[in-house]
Parts: C-alpha cells; structure tokens; sequence
C-alpha cells in the first residue's frame, strides 16, 4: 500500500530537479548586485518554504491522529516533522552562506526570517526527545501530536511576532514573486516544484521503509513464537512509532506481544 | 465547573502553603539571579532595554521552575487518578492549574520587581509602575497558559526537568520579545513614557491564542 507510486514519484523528483539545476545554471540571468550568489536563492527559499509548509502538515495530521485514534496518521505526522527538519538543516545552513555572501556575517540578527526560523527549528528540535521520553506507545503518539499541534500553531504566529521586532532586511520573494523578472519567477517556480516532489519522496520511502519493517518484524514474530524475543529486529536508536498500521498491530496483539 | 475549579485551587494552593516547594524558591531564585546580573555585566545601574531584558530572562528562568514542579505531586502521588475518576470536566484541572501558576507568578513578581528596583534598576520605579504592572500581567497571562500545557505534557515522560524547559522556552520567545519590547520604554526613566501600545497588543493575542490552543489540547494529555 506504501510502496505503491513510489517509482513513478522518484522518477518525476529525478526529473524536475534536474531541470530545476539546468535552469538555475544556464537560464536564469545573474542578478546585478549579488551576482552568482543569489542563485542559492533557487535552492534556499524552496527549502524554507516547503520545511515549514511540512511543519503545517505535520500538525494537521496530528489533528487527524487525534480526532481517528489511527496511528497510522500519527505515523505520517512523524514523518512529515522529522523530514522537514533535516530541510530546516538545510535552510539554515544554506541561509548562513548567503548571509555571509550577501551581508559578510553568518549570522544576521535584524533580520526576522532567519531568527524566526531558528527559533522554529529549535522548537522541534525537542519533538525527537519528547518522543524518546515516553515509552508507552499509545501515549507516546498522543503526546507527540498535542506537541505537534501546538508547535504547528505556533510556526505563524512566531513569524508575526519576530517580524514586528525588527526591520526587515531580508530579501523579500514570498508574495513577490511577480517583481522578479520572467526567467527568475519560472526558475524559481520550477526549483520550489523540484524540492516539494523531493520532500513528498523522501516521506513516502521512509514511511513505505517503515512499514516493510513492521511487516517483517511482526511476520517475523509469527513464524518463530516466542523466540522472536531472542532474535529481535534490529531498530537502531529511532523515536519513531513503534505501531504504525492497523494490521500490523493486529498481528502483534495475535502472537501477544506490544508494539515494542 | 466554577466549583470544581476553585475546589482544585483551593488544593493548589493549599498544597503549596503546606509545603513551600515552589514560591519561595522561584523567588530566591530570581533576587540570586540579579546579583549574578550585576557581576556579570558588571554594571551597578541598569535602564531601558538593559533593564528590561535581564527583568524578563530573570522572571522567565524562575516561571520555568514553578513550570517543571506545577503537575509532579499529581503524577507521582496520584493526583491525576483521582481527578480522573471524579466526574468533572477535564478542562477544569487545566484552569485550576493555570490559575495556580498565575498566583505563583504574581507572588513571584512581588518579590522580584521591588528586588529588581532595589538592586540594579537605574530610574526610579514609582513612575515606571503603572506601565510596568500592564506588561507583567499580560506576559504571566501568556507564561501560565504555555507552562500549563508544557508542564503537563513533559511530566510524565523520563526525562521531565529536561524536557519541560527545553519545551517550554522557545514557546516563550514571543512573550519575552513582546514583554521587553513594551516595558524597555517604561524602564528608560522618560516622564510618562506609557508601554508601547503595538507590544501590548501582540501579547494580548499571543496570550489568546495559546489559552485557546492549551484549552483545546489538554484533555488529551489526561486519557490514561
């Protein structure tokens, strides 16, 4: 069920990123003050945007999880906020080279987007923790999603707040893409198109990876009884949902064993 | 609901004055940390943005104490068990604590701005007080909102002294931004300089929307 379409997205990401790179290298035309420079903007601005759009995502899934009970949605939301922090680590680090380009510092403080941002970021930073701190399975979901929720809302309203604090220096092209010349917007347009396909990619092998593995580790269960305790699957360090599909569920509540 | 709320608060505070665990640590907490200020800026007056910065990290360090012991007596003695089996709307817990913490504040601020003012305050307070007393009321309307739902959220996971501020802080950045920003004129020592009326109202809906977010949200952190 997982698996399904996977091939014919990574193909569809494979193509519009190349295009993306091909545009942003040989059409898009140099900006006349910052140069080459300005081209991380292609890559920047779509990371940010589609990181914080995740962020979103993430919180309305967990709506879903609260309001079904079905942990395969909190199962998504997981997946949707851990993937869009590794794109927030990318945003940050792309945002520092081009404040060092553009500004000659790493860090810009009077300038609302990056702090805003930072601050975002280091909200879900603890969403792993909180998730590992908790061991019970069905509370963990729970709590996950009353944090992701709450850190959803708050992704806005941290936006209106820090921009008011300072003036804004920061180079504006979210709502103003119709002041960009013609071949910047289409670039632009394409990259953002480009990092979304790779965004919905990426969560869907990790989900689709994640179920093949609770599939495997509950058929596993099956076939040898009470001795799949002595040859557990190895997990690795991971605060993912340990229950993530009804079914699998089902089989490991046959065999009478948890989720963990 | 009104009964239920006040026979909670009631406890709270009861509690609270039976054990001295919160209040007066938060307090000691905050005037230590003034004259950690002093040394480590090394200035013997402070105004204006200065001012109010060190007033809101002081006060916000010492709300995230009363923040990470507000809900331990009720996981570890039993509390949420109880509550859980009397027939009353869950919310009610969530309105009793938050008003508990908001108690705990006010308490809290009644020691540290005097403390504050004696200490490390370059203009006088008597005239920095009624715009004072505006700021604080929204900023701890806003810290016992988020502490509640914070608290109750980290207490019962493993690591919750850890958990409940790491949570908790970034949640808070607005209200310091906001807090600070609306006193530091207060705090400048100008005649009549009132808080700024666009800081004031940033707080009111930060505090609206994280009530109406806690309000909304708590019940689920009570099913087991």
């Amino acid at each position: 069920m997982y698996g399904k379409g996977l091939r014919a997205l990574s193909i569809a990401t494979v193509a519009v990123m190349t295009a993306a790179l091909a545009l942003v290298f040989f059409y898009a035309p140099l900006e006349a003050e910052q140069g080459f420079l300005q081209k991380i903007f292609y890559v920047h601005v779509p990371l940010a945007i589609v990181a914080l759009c995740g962020f979103i995502a993430g919180a309305i899934m967990a709506i879903q999880h609260l309001r079904t009970r079905d942990p395969s949605w909190d199962m998504r939301s997981y997946v949707a906020i851990h993937m869009s922090l590794i794109f927030g680590v990318g945003t940050l680090i792309t945002g520092s080279i081009w404040a060092k380009g553009s500004w000659g510092h790493w860090w810009v403080w009077d300038e609302p987007t990056l702090v805003s941002f930072l601050i975002v970021f280091l909200l879900y930073a603890t969403y792993q923790p909180l998730r590992f701190a908790i061991e019970d399975p069905e509370r963990q979901a729970r709590y996950a999603s009353v944090f992701a929720i709450t850190a959803g809302a708050f992704v806005p309203l941290n936006f209106i707040a820090v921009r008011l604090s300072t003036a804004y220096v920061h180079p504006r092209v979210l709502g103003g893409t119709s002041s960009l010349p013609g071949p910047m917007a289409l670039t632009f347009v394409v990259s953002l198109i480009g990092i979304a396909l790779l965004y919905a990619t990426l969560c869907k092998y990790e989900l689709t990876a994640k179920h093949a593995r609770a599939q495997l580790r509950a058929l596993r269960r099956r076939l040898m009884g009470d001795g799949a305790t002595a040859a557990p699957v190895r997990r690795g360090r991971s605060a993912a949902p340990s229950t993530l599909h009804p079914a699998a569920m089902m089989t490991a509540r046959m065999t009478g064993k948890d989720g963990l | 609901m009104r009964r239920t709320v006040g026979a909670l608060l009631r406890k709270e505070l009861l509690v609270e004055l039976r054990t001295l665990e919160s209040v007066p640590g938060m307090s000691l907490f905050a005037v230590t940390t003034f004259v950690v200020f002093h040394f480590a800026l090394n200035r013997n007056v402070v105004e204006g943005d200065l001012a109010a910065g060190i007033l809101w990290v002081t006060l916000l360090f010492a709300a995230i104490l009363g923040v990470n012991r507000l809900f331990v007596a009720d996981a570890e003695e039993g509390g949420f068990d109880g509550f859980l089996l009397a027939p009353v709307d869950r919310s009610a817990m969530l309105l009793a604590k938050g008003l508990t913490l908001l108690l705990f504040l006010l308490v809290l601020e009644l020691v540290a701005v005097p403390a504050f003012a004696l200490l490390l305050l370059g203009p006088s307070l008597g005239q920095a007080l009624p715009g004072l007393l505006g700021v604080l009321a929204l900023g701890d309307l806003g810290v016992a909102a988020i502490g509640t739902l914070v608290a109750a959220l980290a207490v019962r996971t493993r690591a919750r002294d850890l958990l409940g501020p790491l949570l908790a802080l970034p949640l808070l950045v607005p209200i310091v931004i906001g807090g600070a920003r609306a006193s530091s004129p207060v705090l400048a020592g100008a005649h009549h300089a009132g808080p700024s009326a666009r800081w004031m109202l940033t707080l009111g809906l930060y505090d609206l929307v994280f009530g109406l977010i806690a309000y909304a949200l708590f019940d689920f952190l009570l099913e087991d």
